[in-house]
């Protein structure tokens, strides 16, 4: 709190991007966690609720006739353009914003002062809930191949592993100990997915400190034992996933990549991803066409393509195509890395695992695959997402771009995902937020060293609470055994309006098919509901049925006892409301930002929200039951 | 003429047909007087019929005595067939180039088309102009049905009644007509019931460099002002090409003749440039083998996109005029056969939610397209393919639908009709056994005899078994305006159309199917519930007198 010099400011004008729409005058407001711009116009008030971990620059531009300007940035793709009547104003939340939107120390991070009034126990399960551990089991470790190790359980051997390996079974504690010290930061080769089908498996490590000449025997020897851990096929693949000359560069500096003579049946292939810098600056281009007011068709299709952006997305889904084909249709096993492996590798392993697996296109399964392969294998979430104000050259757009592959994917296969585009998202707005503490720390380690168990909640729970939301209502479970082949052709990837211009509401499509269709399911297991309890009180007016209570009810008025119903998810969601506190703004409910419509609601009083949010189905429930009413009469 | 004499070798046992996404069909290739034929031995194999009017150009080359011919057909597809025997190869590939690129209308294949069905509402019925008016009647008074046209002699490119303005006789009408390109004087396109603001459109006056005027003609759009109103003229071309036509005759209105009107340029571009942005755009489709910069890099040049998005932003001007400034309209480029009809039916669209029915749209197809004049059959005589010497094809219709695409794709719900009946309209825009796309304008119909010689496309279509295909499942009526938004990132490739051969449509057909199976499923239990009730509340009578509610 000692960094707000304001908390309120009136007069406040939010331009928006269309200059023909007029702005009205709002009032903002600083909290300890949020950024809230309130406008009433009318009967209509309309909040804007931005987190100020969001918020990824602050800057004031040049003063105008009609006031101060402020441009304000976010990691979530929003942009916010203020107008301040009075410079004063406009500094003072300039210097507050500058300060909150980055702290110092993991001890500001929202997540060490939320608290969604959960006990211990729900606490501890919610972070029990997803289980590496338990994915290994799910894909049939340990078996006579592969077993799970304990050696890294102090983090001795990599401390950026998580404390339980995957490892081939004839592999010996001096080969993996052995291959650590060969490896990049000790991050070894080891199993990220196995595939029981085929038994290949695919595995990942750090590039080998071979330099020009060095070379390993127990490095050399753990290759060998993944090789002979698939009986199906002779070879593995190494896949690099860097552009051939980085790689290279790197073996001056004793880095580098495995050399073929020294490797017995390994085939070596380079996949051509760039590295963060490129990647971070691609985004920076994107984000600039993005923003452009209206751009021409031409300066838009001109400025995507000098951006590189969709050109490093289909890097991507190559190196991820690669490994499923390897796996799928050769048998064979795989090893991916990169320099360090936490960040190309993360993208291609995973995004294999989604190719492969039909699990993983779940909603929980995507939950289990981000913890595996991104959060337990160290990918460096607090550095990548900027989360406290440290190096802004290790800030990268990775995470980013595995949602977006996964987007892509949907956009070809609109009938294998169980989730949708809101729930992608919604996780990368969480990943930013720090409103959970999943995505704090750099690798499993530092979490322990934190105690963001003991301190924060998981976001996996509060997520699958919500799931109604994120429901894809074309997923088909009978073609969930497949595995996917997408198209890398160019032409079949789009830009991803709903992410980049995720705020530019008029950009979007005017009625959602989408929403159209959740609505139609929810509309059918209520009339599934309905159905059976008419069915029920049919067969006790027949005499078929003893009558359980009394007379028969009408129809209107079994609405409330059918919530029960164990086969309506979105129901029992709405029944676990969060409990309500009278609570300061850092207590701002479920969602990190918000836009409502809604009237003569304070933005301090966050218990307006909760209850609304929640209430809302419930709402719509009722109403839909009236017209089922006046329909039957 | 006989088409047989064209017809070298009919017939060729052992041809193999490949076609993308689909496996290989081994048959027999049969060519008669229409089409080309591809039949298998097998039952369950597909046949393949193609029109010779829908194949835009071949190819041959020879490995051996193994002739290859590839087809690139109007509607885009790209199919190719392996032939045993050179001589037979050759024999097959310059009959297909004889018989499709026959010059003479008449000989044509609608006016050897039989149906095989039976005609049950007359499609050359659909569209009644004395129907038309009498809505129009029961709107506003102000506006008459004239014959000046009726011999097709003021303007030959109108059709023979047009609507005008109640209180401008027909020898005015004849003096504008005289004042404008190709006769083409100003008259009604769209009456906005919501506030009695019109739109009309017309050609190009034709000042010349001196700056000729016409009274008549400045009459005649006046007449559609309201007392102390202003107007806006819509030219869609930029100033300095309406500068230029001045030097050919034509021009654009003066300010000082025309001071109730505001006049506006768009840059929407001429149809001659049209056939190259689709030529390039369709050549970047076909090539798989680019980066994606190049693939990027193409798209931006073909430019087809820029085109997509100066229609609708000129469209959608031409509706904020109408509904949101309460003005009335008026919209021409150079000869008012292409960008005019572009804008002003696009306009309808937005604007007017009867033209988002099947019904409506074809009426909207019918009565600004067809009766307008724009000449399909100068337009679409070639696409994408062709290696011809262009003439004036032009692809301003294909245009026109993938705007509609556009708006259908960010108004999922609004439409009665889905992506495919924009499709089969380009289809058959470029070939087709039915006789509605045939002739450049009405008089040419007429002459042809097409609706005694011909069936109607609309006869087929609005067929109870064909009009299933082309329901959109989602359709709730919607009677706004609807304002789509022109952003470059809210407007897409039209996959349906120029990636159709290109993808695989298996998983978009699932989710096609699921989404039907989701709302029908819906619709059953609605009607399920509601028959249990029923049947609850008429026991609850019969048994419980006492109890009911």
């Amino acid at each position: 709190m000692e960094h707000i010099i304001t908390p309120k400011v009136e007069y406040v004008k939010l331009l928006n991007k269309y200059a023909e729409k007029k702005s009205a005058l709002g009032t903002l407001y600083l909290t300890a966690t949020h950024l809230i711009y309130v406008e009433q116009t009318n009967n209509a008030r309309t909040e804007t609720w931005v987190l100020h971990h969001h918020i990824v620059s602050v800057e004031k531009l040049p003063l105008t006739a009609s006031g101060c300007p402020l441009l304000i940035r976010c990691k979530t793709f929003q942009l916010l353009h203020l107008l301040f009547q009075r410079e004063r104003d406009c500094q003072d939340v300039y210097q507050s914003l500058l300060r909150l939107s980055q702290p110092v120390k993991e001890e500001e991070l929202y997540a060490f002062l939320y608290n969604p009034h959960q006990n211990e126990e729900d606490r501890r399960q919610g972070w029990e809930f997803i289980s590496v551990a338990n994915d290994f089991s799910r894909m049939g470790l340990s078996n006579d191949y592969w077993e799970i190790s304990h050696l890294n359980k102090n983090y001795e051997i990599c401390s950026t592993y998580p404390s339980i390996l995957g490892v081939p079974k004839n592999a010996s504690v001096a080969v993996v100990t052995g291959s650590a010290k060969f490896r990049s930061r000790g991050r070894l080769p080891v199993l990220s997915y196995y595939h029981k089908d085929t038994k290949a498996a695919i595995c990942r490590c750090s590039q080998p400190l071979s330099g020009l000449t060095s070379r390993c025997v127990e490095d050399e020897q753990m290759l060998q034992a993944i090789s002979q851990a698939n009986p199906n096929c002779p070879f593995i693949y190494v896949v690099d996933t860097r552009p051939k000359l980085n790689a290279m560069a790197n073996r001056a500096a004793g880095k580098g990549y495995e050399n073929e003579d020294n490797y017995s049946n390994i085939r070596f292939q380079f996949q051509g991803i760039e590295n963060i810098h490129i990647m971070r600056n691609s985004l920076q281009k994107l984000l600039e066409v993005c923003s452009v007011k209206s751009p021409s068709m031409s300066d838009y299709l001109t400025g995507l393509e000098n951006s590189g952006w969709l050109r490093h997305i289909k890097s991507v889904m190559d190196a991820g195509v690669f490994l499923a084909k390897a796996v799928c249709e050769e048998r064979a096993s795989v090893l991916v890395h990169c320099s360090d492996g936490w960040d190309r590798t993360a993208q291609v392993c995973s995004l294999a695992c989604i190719l492969l697996d039909p699990y993983y296109r779940t909603i929980k399964g995507l939950m289990v695959l981000i913890e595996k392969e991104w959060i337990s294998f160290g990918h460096k979430f607090s550095h990548r997402c900027g989360h406290l104000d440290t190096d802004p050259k290790e800030v990268s757009p990775v995470f980013t771009q595995f949602l977006e592959c996964v987007w892509q994917l949907s956009e070809q296969f609109p009938c294998v995902f169980e989730f949708n585009e809101h729930y992608l998202i919604e996780i990368h707005n969480q990943v930013y937020a720090c409103q959970y503490g999943n995505f704090i720390g750099n690798c499993q380690k530092e979490r322990l060293d934190m105690r963001l168990h003991e301190k924060t909640f998981s976001l996996w729970p509060h997520l699958l609470k919500n799931q109604h939301l994120y429901r894809n209502p074309l997923y088909r479970r009978s073609l969930e055994s497949t595995v996917l082949r997408p198209s890398t052709l160019p032409l079949h990837f789009k830009f991803w309006c709903g992410m980049y211009n995720h705020y530019d509401r008029g950009m979007h499509p005017k009625q959602s098919v989408l929403d159209q269709l959740l609505s139609l399911t929810q509309k059918q297991e209520e009339g599934e509901r309905t159905m059976t309890e008419l069915q029920r009180q049919l067969a006790v007016a027949d005499g078929v049925l003893p009558d359980p209570s009394g007379p028969i009810n009408t129809p209107t008025e079994q609405d409330s006892p059918s919530e029960k119903t164990p086969t309506a998810p979105f129901v029992q969601s709405n029944g676990s409301c969060l409990p309500l506190v009278n609570g300061d703004a850092e207590e701002a409910g479920p969602g990190a930002e918000k836009c409502i419509d809604k009237e003569g609601a304070e933005p301090g009083a966050t218990e307006h929200d909760l209850t609304s949010s929640e209430d809302k189905p419930v709402s719509v429930e009722t109403e839909h039951s009236k017209e089922e009413v006046q329909e039957s009469s | 003429m006989e088409f047989a004499e064209l017809i070298k070798t009919p017939r060729v046992d052992g041809v193999d047909l490949h076609r993308p996404f689909m496996p290989t069909v081994e048959g027999t290739l049969c060519l008669t007087g229409h089409h080309l034929i591809l039949s298998s031995r097998q039952d369950n194999t597909e046949e393949l019929w193609l029109l010779h009017a829908n194949i835009d150009s071949i190819e041959k080359r020879f490995v051996g005595s193994l002739g290859t011919i590839i087809v690139k057909c109007k509607d885009l597809r790209v199919i190719q067939l392996d032939i045993p025997g050179m001589e037979e190869c050759l024999n097959i590939a310059s009959s297909i180039e004889a018989l499709s690129t026959l010059d003479s209308v008449s000989l044509m294949y609608p006016f050897f088309y039989r149906p095989l069905f039976e005609v049950i509402e007359d499609g050359w019925q659909l569209f009644v102009p004395e129907e038309a008016f009498k809505d129009l009647e029961s709107m506003t008074d102000e506006w008459r049905l004239s014959e000046v046209n009726k011999d097709f002699s003021v303007c030959p490119s109108y059709p023979s009644l047009l609507t005008v303005p109640k209180d401008i006789d027909d020898e005015s009408l004849c003096k504008a007509a005289s004042f404008r390109h190709g006769g083409r004087f100003p008259v009604l396109s769209y009456y906005h019931k919501k506030n009695g603001m019109v739109m009309m459109r017309a050609a190009q006056p034709l000042t010349g460099t001196n700056g000729r005027r016409c009274k008549e003609d400045e009459k005649l759009i006046n007449a559609t002002l309201c007392a102390g109103k202003r107007g806006y003229i819509i030219d869609t071309r930029t100033i300095a090409v309406a500068q230029q036509a001045k030097a050919r005759g034509g021009g654009f209105e003066q300010e000082a003749n025309y001071p109730q009107w505001r006049r506006i340029h768009k840059a929407i571009e001429r149809s001659n440039v049209l056939q190259d942005s689709l030529i390039k755009l369709v050549e970047a489709c076909n090539d798989q083998s680019h980066s994606m910069d190049r693939w990027l890099s193409k798209l931006e040049a073909s430019n087809w996109q820029s085109k997509v998005k100066e229609i609708l932003t000129t469209a959608c001007l031409a509706a904020q005029c109408i509904d949101r400034e309460g003005a009335s309209v008026l919209v021409h480029g150079t000869e008012g056969t292409d960008s005019t009809l572009q804008v002003t039916s696009l306009a309808q669209i937005i604007l007017d939610p009867a033209c988002r029915t099947i019904r409506g749209f074809e009426v909207l197809i019918e009565r600004e397209w067809l009766q307008a004049g724009h000449p399909f059959q100068q337009r679409c005589a070639q696409s994408a393919y062709s290696n011809g010497k262009p003439r004036s094809e032009a692809p301003v219709f294909l245009l026109f639908l993938d705007c509609v695409w556009q708006i259908l794709r960010q108004f999922p719900c609004s439409f009665q009709f889905n992506e495919n009946l924009l499709i089969m309209f380009f289809e058959h825009a470029y070939a087709s056994q039915f006789g509605t796309f045939l002739g450049n304008c009405v008089a040419e119909r007429v002459k042809l005899q097409l609706s005694q010689k011909t069936v109607s496309l609309w006869s087929w279509v609005n067929r109870p078994q064909e009009l299933e295909r082309f329901l959109n499942p989602l359709y709730e009526p919607n009677n706004l305006v609807i304002w789509p938004s022109v952003a470059p990132q809210s407007l897409l490739l039209w996959e349906g159309v120029f990636l159709r051969w290109n993808r695989s449509t298996k998983c978009l057909d699932e989710a096609c199917q699921e989404m039907v199976h989701i709302i029908e499923y819906n619709k059953e239990l609605q009607n399920k519930v509601n028959s249990l009730r029923r049947q609850l509340a008429q026991l609850e009578t019969e048994e419980s007198p006492l109890q009911t509610p």
